[in-house]
């Protein structure tokens, strides 16, 4: 840059250089105007949105009229425990909790691979590897699912050339997993989501392990581990913040998600379309918005557990 | 060096498993490819029957398709212009000092994507009815800013914390005023964290479903035309068709991404 590209500046040079000079001795009132629009905005339109929708959720709905009653009650509240809305609830907690383990076993080879064992080009494929599946469209995904799981699929079809399809019709006719095929199982949903969310899980856990520094794996080593010992007693317990921090998002993702159970799997709801189907077609919105705190309580107990243990540095 | 050595001595089994990790990730969406040149109408048959490029050309030719893909690449385009604004200066305000209640703001920009998509749907949607806003092209625009705002945050304040303050003091030094500072001094430095962090928004906004569905009127954009056509297929080629380009598509901006954010530190997806 030359000089005749920062023509000189002097002080109350017109009302540009005194505004810039404002700024310059003012720099906490310029940090709070430079605040003021993202603030603004985020403030009012997205906690105005979330305290409107926690207000609602203690209004009640009139069960003759449909009409939306608007004094405080813990009736909608106590709406959720009725054991077919508990039910939701619970098969939402419980697929989230199997899909965050499922994806942890998945995503931890590659992960632990792409962080201390990929050189070079190599860690440019991991990278990618990871990265294009996570921005891939959504949609796109779950459509590729419904090609796979489908009767006439290629799944069913690899079985069938294995001379296997006794152990779908075997796994299939299982309760709860099971269904009449694969696309309309819980198997099937929790393929769905486990492939869906996989990316969420090994970038924090790669970024855990390339934390680990080289040292301390020769140092185990020098000291008598055999690799097996190292792995489970150090470089396992560095890698836990990873593993929580991906949690996060798996769990949150899958407890929100009504697109999925959707398209793939059985006609028992979880939270999203309990959510979806009360302030759409039913108009009960209080209920809908006492079903969304559910997740959002949920979330917030595990986020301060994973503060706790340290989840948030892997972030 | 042990180091080195330790690179070189993947165990077989850790090999297999990345290796066949990695094939699960990509294999579905290689699927996409082939079905959409089969020959095949009615049912998702494997293998395809037979080959064809004949959806391609009845893909073009609806207008339908066109219209959301416009409508998504208006609402991607304008929700990135304001989330890069939003962003830039929010994290141009958080990486200049410590102030009181910064965590308390860095949690609030983080909160529409941390929290499910279906709570920032239905509370959108819910202020909307309650303040008498009709569901239109607007309300989608302030729904996807909304969630934009952190992909250009965080990529912005990373490139940000490395920017030395010192950098604008000897600008000042050298008699530039702030405006001069920040258009020959900033904005060269940020500028690419910026464009990556403008393409992760724009690729956020262009594929959203969920915040999508309860925040649009009559709008159709494409995610909303694919999510019918999931839920009740009634063209499966042309289905086909439109998934395999929205795929490529989203390549594109990913790729662009990490090329330009690849020499700094790869802040460019961390968290979408």
């Amino acid at each position: 840059m030359t000089a005749a590209d920062l023509p000189q500046a002097p002080a109350g040079r017109g009302l540009r250089g005194a505004l810039s000079d404002w700024f310059w001795r003012n720099p906490g009132l310029t940090l709070f105007l430079m605040l003021l629009p993202p603030l603004l905005w985020l403030g009012i339109i997205y906690l105005g949105s979330l305290f409107a929708l926690l207000l609602q959720s203690f209004y009640s709905i009139d069960e003759y009229s449909g009409l939306i009653n608007r004094e405080f009650t813990l009736k909608t509240y106590a709406e959720l425990f009725k054991p077919a809305n508990l039910d939701i609830i619970l098969r939402t907690v419980a697929m989230a909790a199997l899909v965050t383990v499922g994806s942890a076993v998945v995503a931890f080879p590659i992960a632990w691979f792409a962080a201390r064992h990929a050189k070079g080009r190599w860690k440019a494929v991991f990278y990618l590897g990871v990265m294009l599946p996570l921005w891939s469209s959504y949609l796109v995904k779950v459509y590729a699912w419904k090609l796979i799981l489908a009767r006439e699929g290629i799944l069913n079809w690899i079985f069938a050339k294995l001379h296997l399809t006794w152990l779908v019709e075997a796994w299939l006719s299982l309760p709860i997993v099971g269904g009449n095929s694969l696309s309309v199982s819980h198997t099937g949903t929790f393929l769905v989501f486990l492939y869906v969310w996989l990316p969420y899980m090994i970038l924090p856990i790669q970024a855990s392990l390339e934390r680990v520094p080289g040292n301390l794996v020769e140092a185990a080593a020098d000291l008598g581990a055999t690799p097996r010992q190292t792995f489970w007693n150090v470089l396992f317990p560095l890698a836990l913040p990873g593993v929580l921090a991906g949690s996060i998002f798996t769990f949150s993702l899958t407890m929100g998600d009504y697109i999925i159970p959707q398209i793939v799997g059985t006609s028992r709801r979880f939270i999203g379309q309990a959510v979806y189907a009360h302030q759409g077609t039913a108009g009960n919105i209080p209920l809908a918005a006492a079903f969304t705190v559910a997740p959002i309580l949920i979330m917030g107990v595990y986020l301060w557990f994973a503060k706790r243990k340290g989840a948030f540095d892997a972030l | 060096m042990r180091s080195d050595k330790e690179g070189a001595r993947a165990p077989l089994g850790l090999k297999i498993a990345a290796g066949l990790g990695l094939a699960f990730l990509h294999l579905p969406i290689l699927l996409i490819f082939v079905y959409a040149f089969t020959t095949e109408e009615r049912s998702y048959q494997w293998p395809p029957p037979g080959f064809t490029l004949k959806w391609f050309g009845v893909a073009w030719g609806r207008a339908d398709l066109w219209e959301a893909l416009t409508l998504s690449l208006k609402v991607a385009s304008l929700a990135t212009l304001l989330a890069m604004l939003l962003g830039t200066l929010c994290a141009a305000a958080m990486s200049r000092t410590k102030f009181f209640g910064r965590e308390s703001i860095s949690l609030l920009i983080i909160l529409p994507i941390a929290l499910p998509g279906i709570v920032t749907g239905v509370a959108l949607r819910s202020a909307f009815s309650l303040a008498e806003i009709p569901f239109s092209f607007w309300t989608l625009i302030i729904g996807h800013a909304t969630f934009c705002v952190v992909m250009v945050y965080n990529n912005a304040v990373a490139r940000f914390r490395r920017l030395h303050g010192s950098l604008m003091e000897a600008a000042a030094d050298l008699g530039a005023d702030g405006f001069q500072a920040f258009r020959h001094v900033v904005l060269p430095n940020i500028g690419t964290a910026l464009l990556a962090g403008g393409m992760l928004a724009f690729a956020l906004s262009f594929d959203e479903v969920i915040v999508t569905t309860f925040t649009a009127g009559q709008q159709q954009t494409l995610p909303i035309w694919m999510l019918e056509e999931l839920v009740r297929p009634r063209q499966r080629p042309v289905t086909n068709v439109a998934a395999m380009v929205v795929a490529l598509a989203t390549f594109v901006p990913i790729l662009l991404a990490y090329y330009l954010t690849r020499d700094g530190d790869q802040t460019a997806g961390a968290g979408k």
